[in-house]
């Protein structure tokens, strides 16, 4: 199973709480867990990627093992991480501003309930 | 005892005030969809417990809401998690994809931009639900960038009536300063084949058959900031209304200007009069005298707010031309709101029962056509969209 964390208005949307896990046949790529998220719930459909293009959503991101993986193609394997539901993908709602401290690289975000999420300064400015 | 239900689109939210038919004391529930902008809800007149909802968002874009219930709880059409079968497409019902096969109308993939150059056509929201007269599953949805889509499912998947964006001014339609939305769809309660339609800042169109094909309807409409000021298309159209025992008759509010057709738009005249300007969003006709009509003058296109932060209602019982100012109730001094285009409703009580939202978070009502105000709520979000449902 692999662990997905959404952003706090898809969780309301899908009306779930916390972490989803669904199941990936074959090779874990960013294509196939979001297909996978989809089919599981669909109304999420749209949300993250675009209905006919399938292209992410400009003000979202994904994040695996303090990556950003938003920019790679939606085919490459997935960190083993990932796949063996060690870490999670993270989506995130991309927001303006702020900055870490020198040194320190993003580690995820709090998934608790409306917790903000800050990214790198330059991350998905909107 | 009739009662009322006012279904408010916000900036972060819906709120839903009901009231009985005194109109006196109200209870709000909401937020509905907390956080997401709602641009429009409506109930549908066939079955007032059906509700529909435009949510969206500029992370997650557009979401389709529906309620069976009149409100207390909402589902998104065809989204439940696994769906038992393929049909309708699960998760569609936010999937607005313009058609532009050539069987169904021309192929059309561009507009014009603001620098006169060919842009494609891009959905981004839908401003404005309408549902059927007769069906609680037939809805229309206007949408940004400017097309017209019809579900026949209560939502679950939408198809585009493509003759109108392919009539053939479609290419040169180009978006107003907030976008180039299909905001006002009017079904015309005579005549189930006409429809009427309006979008910023391309103008008005009709049809008269259904959907299938479209005609520019802004014969009349001058608009000195275009380059021809008496163009086919091209005019800031801001809201259309009409009154049911007389379709034929509508009332506009342009950018700049008041006006009203009585031949289903053939030729528009100025009605404006003694407005103290003619610039404004809202226009809504009273539920029982056909020639007596409600704006709300703003200053200007460069100041969304009221002449000497006076807000006033303005009642036309003449059909236009000669106005009076509404005040009672209203704040005259320091108040510096706008009213949005879908942000004013009537109800049918005898008592004929207005309703308007600011973009100051005000909910105002008038319980005796506009004498009268008192507001509702103070402090929501920016609102978007008022609707009224007239309950038994």
């Amino acid at each position: 199973m692999i662990r997905v964390v959404l952003p706090a208005h898809l969780r309301t949307l899908a009306q779930v709480d916390g972490e989803v896990q669904v199941e990936v046949p074959g090779e874990a790529t960013a294509r196939s867990v979001l297909d996978a998220l989809e089919a599981c719930y669909p109304v999420l459909r749209g949300t993250i990627r675009d209905h006919v293009t399938l292209e992410r959503r400009p003000f979202l991101r994904y994040f695996v093992c303090a990556e950003d993986w938003s920019l790679e193609p939606p085919d490459m394997k997935l960190p083993e991480a990932v796949a063996s539901g060690a870490e999670p993908f993270f989506v995130i709602g991309a927001i303006a501003g702020g900055q870490e401290p020198p040194g320190r690289r993003f580690a995820g975000p709090d998934t608790s309930q409306n917790a903000p999420v800050k990214l790198h300064n330059g991350f998905g400015r909107v | 005892m009739s009662k009322v239900r006012v279904l408010v689109g916000t900036h972060k939210g819906a709120f839903i005030l009901s009231s009985d038919g005194k109109r006196k004391n109200w209870e709000v529930s909401g937020p509905f969809f907390a956080g997401w902008e709602i641009y429009h809800m409506k109930g549908s007149p066939a079955d007032p417990n059906r509700i529909y909802a435009s949510q969206n968002s500029g992370w997650f874009g557009q979401i389709i809401q529906r309620s069976s219930d009149g409100g207390k709880t909402w589902e998104t059409p065809g989204g439940e998690k696994m769906p038992a079968g393929p049909e309708p497409p699960a998760g569609a019902s936010n999937k607005f994809v313009y058609d532009v096969s050539p069987e169904s109308g021309k192929p059309l993939t561009t507009h014009q931009w603001y620098d006169g150059t060919q842009h494609l056509w891009e959905f981004k929201r839908v401003w404005h639900l309408e549902p059927s007269l007769t069906d609680p599953d037939t809805v229309y949805a206007g949408v940004e960038d400017a097309a017209l889509f019809k579900s026949t499912n209560g939502a679950k998947t939408w198809q585009e009536l493509a003759g109108l964006r392919g009539h053939g001014t479609g290419p040169k339609w180009s978006p107003g300063a907030g976008g180039m939305g299909l905001h006002t769809i009017l079904l015309d309660p005579k005549n189930p084949k006409r429809m009427y339609i309006a979008i910023s800042a391309a103008g008005a169109f009709r049809t008269d058959d259904g959907g299938n094909t479209w005609k520019p309807i802004n014969k009349g409409l001058k608009s000195n900031y275009i380059p021809n000021p008496e163009a086919e298309t091209g005019h800031c159209v801001h809201r259309i209304a009409l009154h049911k025992s007389r379709p034929d008759v509508l009332f506009m509010q342009k950018h700049w200007d008041v006006l009203r057709t009585d031949n289903a738009g053939d030729q528009w005249t100025e009605v404006s009069g003694n407005l103290p300007t003619d610039f404004g969003f809202v226009i809504d006709v009273h539920a029982h005298e056909p020639e007596t009509i409600y704006v709300v003058p703003i200053k200007s296109d460069s100041e969304h707010f009221p002449i000497d932060g006076k807000l006033q209602v303005y009642r036309s019982r003449a059909g236009g031309n000669e106005w009076e100012a509404l005040t009672k109730g209203l704040p005259q001094r320091d108040c510096y709101v706008n009213v949005l285009r879908d942000a004013m409703a009537i109800d049918s009580l005898d008592s004929c029962g207005i309703y308007f939202g600011t973009t100051g978070g005000q909910v105002y009502a008038s319980a005796d056509a506009g004498d009268t105000w008192a507001p509702i709520v103070q402090n929501l979000p920016a609102v978007f969209s008022v609707e009224v449902q007239t309950l038994p």
